[in-house]
């Protein structure tokens, strides 16, 4: 089975509801598109991503009601450098879609977005310990799996993998 | 996680205080620590404290090949090691876009159900302990060590099997394997029978679980909480349904869908999981497709070792992926899977090298442990044991 190219052309996803609803919506919060393996991501601007999130919330006819998972990616060396990663679910619709935010390596602040959906708590908790992504608004961003008192974020590429600390 | 954290809970002005529950205690299933403020029996707030089993099994893929992934896996959600394996092995195959052959598929889901008959077992026994009636657990235990036989014979490895491979299962099932899960699915609902007999109708049972720990099907959306925490407040949703993987959409079986969303319900839908799975079972069993249960990619699924004795090629395949593993195309994906405690999904990133750049686990322990204070605030300390347990943490699985 071989793989279908992915499709890149935000003109060319105009075909698919989440995309049209989002350019519709506000055509500058869109960044690009990517229609890959039958998975859709889109790129949001990131002071947009929290409207965003709550205008594909209350969408009547998108739905998506559910957020999956956020975690984020690492891109050391080149810049952006940070990817955040929401995983958006449609209980109704059974769809999904995935939201991406570009972070530069220099402010990685990003808004949070628990008064959408309250479930990011923890997410955004693990993204912060692990990543240093700072989520606004965030109640208690406080480390969640590693102690307090830890150094760094282990999920960065640039974290020492071994050596002594 | 550490101490720090605990000032966010100071003591109210003057009537309430801070009780410490765990991380070694006995109903909190792993290493998980409650910091409750009670005002006298009754509870005002509760922040579970966690990361004590955090062994950074995320950032270890990222140098391992990708193969060499399948076994880490297992140890994430130690009780259902082969849903792990089944997700992480779905969506690579998906990056590199394989098809699997039927026969594959059908042990993938045969074994996939056993496992999952395998994580409500522990979960029922241990539930029923906490709550009291320490009798189920060992008619619960008893039936798990037939299944751990069974993941034995299969996998040679009780607990942490890593049967599955990328493109397929290791081995063929064993001789006489079909016959023993047969006789185990013949066997098994009159078991189930035996714990409803215990459980179902005892008095105790429905006091100490009716009405208790509730959640609105608004706020088990809202608070992320997926598979049998959610359906048990009224949300239809079943992932092998409604997103079907590795087969499933040639399986029938009756998703469970409560409406009460208390623990009560969420054990009447465990149980009845357990019934349906035993059905997919039999389904698999019965139409068991013969073939080959590797997908035919010699430069990603290892050739059989009589090839490998005789054939040149082979040989060289072998030695490749042993050494330096196979590139992945370039590209992202999240598989999700309905593992025994939700939706468990694996979002993998690739840059196009013999190793992962990113795999991210959503666990669904992780998320539906957010639930655990809005059931358990304004209720009684002792509804907190019933909470966790209906909830079905796995501490491995929310740290990772």
């Amino acid at each position: 089975m071989a793989l279908a190219p992915a499709i890149t052309d935000i003109d060319q996803l105009k075909d698919k509801p989440e995309v049209a609803a989002l350019v519709g919506w506000n055509a500058a919060a869109v960044q690009s598109a990517k229609f890959d393996r039958n998975e859709l991501t889109v790129w949001i601007a990131r002071d947009q991503i929290v409207p965003a999130c709550l205008f594909l919330r209350d969408h009547p006819t998108l739905q998506f009601n559910m957020l999956s998972d956020v975690t984020a990616v690492d891109w050391y060396p080149s810049e952006p450098r940070f990817e955040v990663v929401y995983q958006l679910l449609s209980i109704a619709r059974k769809a999904r879609l995935r939201l991406k935010v570009k972070l530069a390596s220099d402010d990685t602040r990003i808004g949070s977005v628990i008064s959408v959906w309250p479930s990011c708590n923890f997410f955004e908790r693990e993204v912060f310990d692990l990543f240093g992504i700072q989520f606004e608004g965030h109640p208690f961003l406080k480390r969640i799996m590693l102690p307090d008192d830890w150094k760094g974020h282990p999920l960065r590429k640039d974290y020492p993998v071994e050596g002594y600390r | 996680m550490a101490l720090t954290q605990t000032p966010a809970l100071e003591p109210g002005a003057d009537k309430t205080m801070i009780l410490n529950m765990g991380p070694q205690h006995p109903s909190t299933h792993g290493v998980l620590r409650l910091v409750v403020e009670i005002d006298g029996e009754t509870i005002v707030r509760i922040m579970p404290d966690i990361g004590y089993l955090h062994t950074g099994i995320e950032k270890t893929t990222e140098a391992k090949f990708y193969q060499q992934v399948v076994p880490l896996t297992d140890r994430i959600d130690y009780l259902c090691p082969m849903t792990n394996n089944l997700a992480y092995c779905l969506a690579v195959e998906k990056l590199l876009g394989l098809e699997i052959p039927k026969r594959a598929q059908w042990i993938r889901v045969m074994m996939n159900e056993i496992t999952r008959i395998n994580s409500h077992l522990v979960w029922l026994g241990t539930h029923a302990l906490d709550i009291g009636a320490m009798s189920v657990f060992l008619y619960c235990f008893r039936e798990r060590e037939d299944v751990l036989r069974l993941f034995e014979m299969v996998a040679g490895q009780r607990m942490m099997t890593s049967y599955f491979r990328i493109g397929g299962v290791a081995l063929d099932l064993p001789l006489g394997f079909l016959e023993r899960v047969k006789a185990f699915a013949d066997r098994f609902p009159s078991n189930v029978d035996e714990y409803e007999n215990l459980l179902t109708n005892n008095p105790i049972w429905i006091n100490r679980l009716k009405g208790v720990a509730k959640i609105s099907a608004e706020d088990a959306i809202a608070l992320g909480t997926t598979g049998p925490t959610l359906r048990a407040s009224g949300i239809d949703i079943d992932l092998r349904r409604d997103a079907p993987y590795s087969g499933y959409e040639n399986f029938q079986f009756k998703v469970p869908v409560g409406k009460e969303g208390d623990v009560y319900e969420r054990y009447l839908l465990r149980v009845q999981e357990l019934r349906e799975s035993v059905g997919i079972v039999k389904q698999a069993l019965e139409g068991m497709p013969e073939g080959s249960i590797k997908a035919d990619a010699p430069k990603v699924v290892l050739p059989d070792r009589e090839k490998m004795k005789t054939q040149m090629e082979s040989l060289i395949y072998h030695f490749k992926i042993i050494t330096e593993g196979f590139t992945v195309p370039e590209g992202e994906v999240y598989q999700a899977v309905e593992s025994p405690r939700g939706e468990m999904g694996y979002y993998i990133v690739s840059d196009g090298t013999a190793k992962p750049y990113r795999v991210h686990m959503r666990s669904p322990s992780f998320a539906n442990l957010q639930a655990l204070p809005k059931m358990c605030e304004g209720r009684l300390i002792a509804d907190v044991v019933a909470a966790i347990g209906s909830i079905d943490i796995v501490l491995g699985d929310v740290d990772r």
